[in-house]
């Protein structure tokens, strides 16, 4: 060894002398070409939101048009092509990538981790996220697809839908699940192998587990959806009869595949608003998550099951009673890790104290109308009740109370609840309130009449109806409530575009956190974090909180082992 | 490290939004309370005064809904209890409890339970709802063929009248045996047990009157089955259920139930209309090849079943 202990102390000490500082580069090109978890967080939320509001313009004309019987405001091919933007816009450019985009921000923070397993490869998926979106929006220019977001075949097929819309359609929703499959490997692999020391798999936080479940559930079901698609990409332009019975092909084979992919998305979907909301709720109440383990597992036996139940989107079609039967009782299934869910979080607010801040306003609205969500799934999944509403306005009201109640209340939680780490500012709680209400409010008005719209027989997808039907005062209803909700999402965006300036400044755990992203500044650095967190329980800030007050000798956090509440 | 998260409960704006929300709880369950009788038509499907079927599947419904109410209404009322009841106050410690095994199995078996009883109430509703019922004493004496459905069985005694469903962009078409055939409505006897064969011609389409049961896909080349008997003479209708195109919102389906002697008249008249009008059309095409020398069959060939 050259250099002994003693050679190093007699040693000079080397000089570093910095002729200058390179700061980090800013402005657009930055945005282009960077690689960092956080910048292509960002990226992804607000690209989806901006998705997002599209999709609401596009509801909101679609009120419109309802709002009144034998309305004329839209002719039915722009009503149709509304409703497949609508959906294909929600699902596939919303709910879906702003998942990606929260786990991207939060997920490696969250681990302790320094960035992502693949960079560059996270780099692209956004890109291609906004491609395959620019590739669906560029239809407008010629014909957008009007066959619906589940676009079945052969109404699908060149017959039928003769424009390129399809084609439109078929090509971006390519780019887009190619965009998620290989975010999702990005996020297993960064999962699995890039935790603090000591964050066991019991000690991953539950929107990690979330996290890593939706990443499989991409992984396992989107080929399914890619193969249908390819298949749909002949059929139209190469001559393919996949789904042309009158040669030999199937109608059906595209609602298995389709569905094999899109009812694993509804919980693709669901799950990381479920992972928000699990992060959320131990933190506002000052209380542990209840059964960590049995939340992390119903996530999990939630993603297993939800491949099993396909088929209940096709109880109308010719299956047999065998297969009807298999499918209820799968759905069924599913319904028992949602309810221990549910109630595992309503038993994580039982004898907390609970800070009554937007976030968990969000959270709690999310279990409040999620659960109406989920009920109305089972009426749904009894296939001879099925056969009444099913492609009715109660199938409507459902889905949204799914996926607007189980997901978009956990992304509002999720934005209210990052947002300080993201900027390094606070949102107004008072417009974040507002907004709450607002969106709570609008959106029972506009989705809960519309069960009893589907129940007096009002099916889907229809541009207009007569008014002898006794439909008009329930469409009204709903109408109303649309503009509520989207003034409450206005709020947000308005809350947004203060605060990122002049919110107050957030420090580094504004809501005395329990996740790892909360160790470091606000907005973190481009390094995450300046030594590497060790981690000892499923709350690690906690435990540094209680370190540092120990050694600071200051007033202990107010966490005894001992429950002093009244009994 | 500050604590960002102020007390800022306990202040005037805070328990006036309390005792709103309060409020707002208390008009939601007295409304829930009160609804069900007021609102019966709004909660429940359309049924009564059709098809047995489709009020079979609105009793297995109801029984449904009061589960569902008792479950939603326990939630809710539970979330929000707890969310005032725990509020953060000055002094409060939070109870720091993990879980709890033996609860969490108790209500992880709880919800099964319910599941479980809802599986046996639907398999003992189900044979009522899928299976053809028995034609009346006053039904149509038509013995029709008997033949194997992929599911549903016959009707007892074989006794029914099947009519071929066929949906076309925007129509439906309706083919009796005698293979007289109409569109958009469809005349039945009363008293029938009427059997579909339901079938599309272009893309799928879902044949559904609501009061007649539930409804079923027409998918093209595949064919679906479906039944009703109606008792009473009168007009039920529906609309397709599966989008099929532009003018979806109008592919409406009308079924119009007559005493069976009428039907009988009916669908002979119907008969005699379009094989003299089979017998002109072919006439026409006759003389025209033999005139113009033209190719036959290109007149009025899409009218024909």
């Amino acid at each position: 060894m050259a250099t002994s202990p003693y050679a190093l102390r007699d040693m000079p000490r080397p000089q570093i002398t910095a002729r200058e500082v390179t700061r980090e580069r800013g402005g657009w090109a930055s945005w282009i070409t960077t690689t960092d978890h956080k910048r292509i967080g960002i990226l992804y939320l607000v690209t989806t939101f901006i998705f997002f509001v599209l999709g609401g313009v596009e509801a909101l004309l679609l009120r419109v048009q309802l709002g009144t019987p034998d309305n004329t405001f839209l002719d039915p091919e722009v009503y149709n092509q509304l409703f497949t933007m609508h959906g294909t816009t929600m699902v596939f450019l919303f709910v879906i990538p702003i998942m990606a985009g929260f786990a991207n921000y939060v997920i490696p923070l969250m681990i302790g981790a320094r960035d992502m397993a693949f960079p560059r490869i996270n780099a692209w998926s956004y890109w291609m996220l906004l491609f395959g979106g620019i590739v669906l929006y560029a239809s407008l220019f010629f014909t957008p697809p009007e066959a619906g977001w589940t676009s079945y075949p052969p109404l699908s097929s060149k017959a039928y839908s003769f424009s390129n819309g399809i084609d439109a359609w078929i090509v971006a929703l390519h780019i887009v699940g190619l965009s998620s499959i290989l975010g999702a490997i990005n996020f297993i692999a960064t999962i699995h192998n890039m935790r603090a020391p000591g964050m066991g798999w019991s000690r991953l936080p539950l929107f990690g587990w979330t996290i890593l479940t939706y990443s499989f559930l991409i992984v396992i079901a989107t080929p399914a959806l890619t193969a249908a698609l390819a298949m749909l990409l002949i059929d139209r332009n190469f001559g393919g009869t996949f789904f042309d019975p009158t040669q030999g092909g199937s109608a059906l084979l595209w609602q298995h595949a389709f569905w094999f992919y899109s009812h694993p998305a509804v919980y693709i979907m669901a799950l990381p608003a479920f992972g928000i909301v699990s992060e959320v709720l131990p933190v506002f109440a000052r209380k542990p998550i209840f059964g960590y383990k049995a939340i992390a597992a119903s996530t999990v036996a939630i993603a297993f099951l939800g491949m099993l139940v396909w088929a209940h989107h096709m109880f109308a079609s010719p299956l047999s009673t065998v297969v009807l039967a298999f499918f209820m009782l799968s759905s069924f299934l599913i319904a028992v890790p949602t309810g221990v869910k549910i109630i595992n979080w309503v038993a994580t607010l039982w004898r907390g104290t609970i800070h009554l801040k937007t976030p968990l306003y969000f959270a709690a609205g999310l279990i409040g109308v999620f659960t109406i969500g989920g009920v109305s799934g089972i009426f749904l999944a009894i296939f001879p009740i099925n056969w009444q509403l099913h492609d009715t306005y109660f199938v409507v009201a459902h889905l949204h109370y799914v996926l607007f109640g189980g997901s978009v209340f956990g992304i509002f939680a999720g934005i209210y609840y990052w947002f300080p780490k993201m900027t390094g500012r606070m949102l107004s709680e008072g417009l974040g309130k507002l907004s709450f209400w607002l969106i709570l409010i609008g959106f029972n008005l506009t989705f809960l009449i519309q069960h009893s719209l589907g129940l007096s027989g009002m099916p889907r997808r229809i541009y207009e109806y007569p008014d002898d039907q006794g439909w008009e005062v329930y469409n009204l209803i709903s109408t109303v409530g649309s503009f509520v909700l989207a003034l409450g999402v206005l709020v947000t965006i308005v809350n947004v575009a203060r605060s990122v300036k002049r919110g107050t400044i957030a420090g580094p755990d504004p809501w005395k956190a329990n996740t790892l992203e909360w160790f470091t500044a606000s907005p973190p650095p481009p390094h995450n974090f300046d030594v590497t967190p060790h981690v000892r329980s499923v709350e690690p800030m906690k435990d540094i909180r209680n370190q540092v007050s120990k050694l600071t000798e200051s007033q202990p956090e107010p966490v005894p082992e001992r429950s002093q509440v009244e009994a | 490290m500050g604590d960002r998260i102020a007390p800022a409960l306990g202040t005037p704006s805070a328990s006036t939004r309390r005792r709103l929300l309060a409020a707002v709880l208390l008009a939601a369950l007295g409304g829930l309370l009160l609804a069900p009788a007021a609102l019966a038509d709004a909660l429940t499907p359309e049924s009564g005064a059709g098809s047995r079927n489709a009020d079979e599947i609105d009793s297995l419904y109801k029984l449904v809904l009061i589960i569902a109410f008792l479950v939603i209404a326990a939630v809710e009322i539970t979330l929000v209890a707890f969310l005032i009841r725990y509020r953060y106050r000055k002094g409060r410690v939070a109870a720091q409890i993990r879980g709890n095994t033996n609860l969490e199995i108790a209500w992880t078996s709880g919800a099964a339970l319910i599941l479980v009883f809802l599986t046996v109430f639907t398999f003992i509703k189900l044979p009522a709802i899928k299976d053809p019922e028995r034609s009346g004493a006053g039904g149509l004496r038509a013995g029709g063929q008997l033949y194997a459905s992929v599911d549903q069985p016959d009707p007892p005694a074989g006794q029914r009248l099947n009519v071929e469903v066929t949906g076309q962009q925007y129509v439906w078409r309706y083919v009796y045996p005698n293979n007289a055939f109409a569109y958009d409505t469809m005349v039945v006897p009363v008293n029938t047990t009427v059997t579909l064969d339901v079938k599309a011609q272009d893309v799928v389409h879902s044949w559904w009157i609501p009061k007649l049961g539930g409804k079923v896909d027409a998918t093209p080349g595949y064919t679906n089955k479906t039944w009703f008997k109606i008792d009473r003479a009168g007009v039920y209708q529906g609309q397709c259920a599966e989008l099929c195109g532009r003018n979806h919102a109008n592919m409406l389906a009308r079924v119009r139930a007559v005493p069976v002697q009428e039907y009988e008249a009916w669908v002979a008249r119907q008969k005699k209309d379009i094989d003299a009008a089979n017998k002109g059309a072919a006439a026409q095409r006759e003389s025209q090849a033999a005139g113009e020398q033209q190719p036959a069959g290109t007149a009025s060939e899409p009218r024909t079943p």
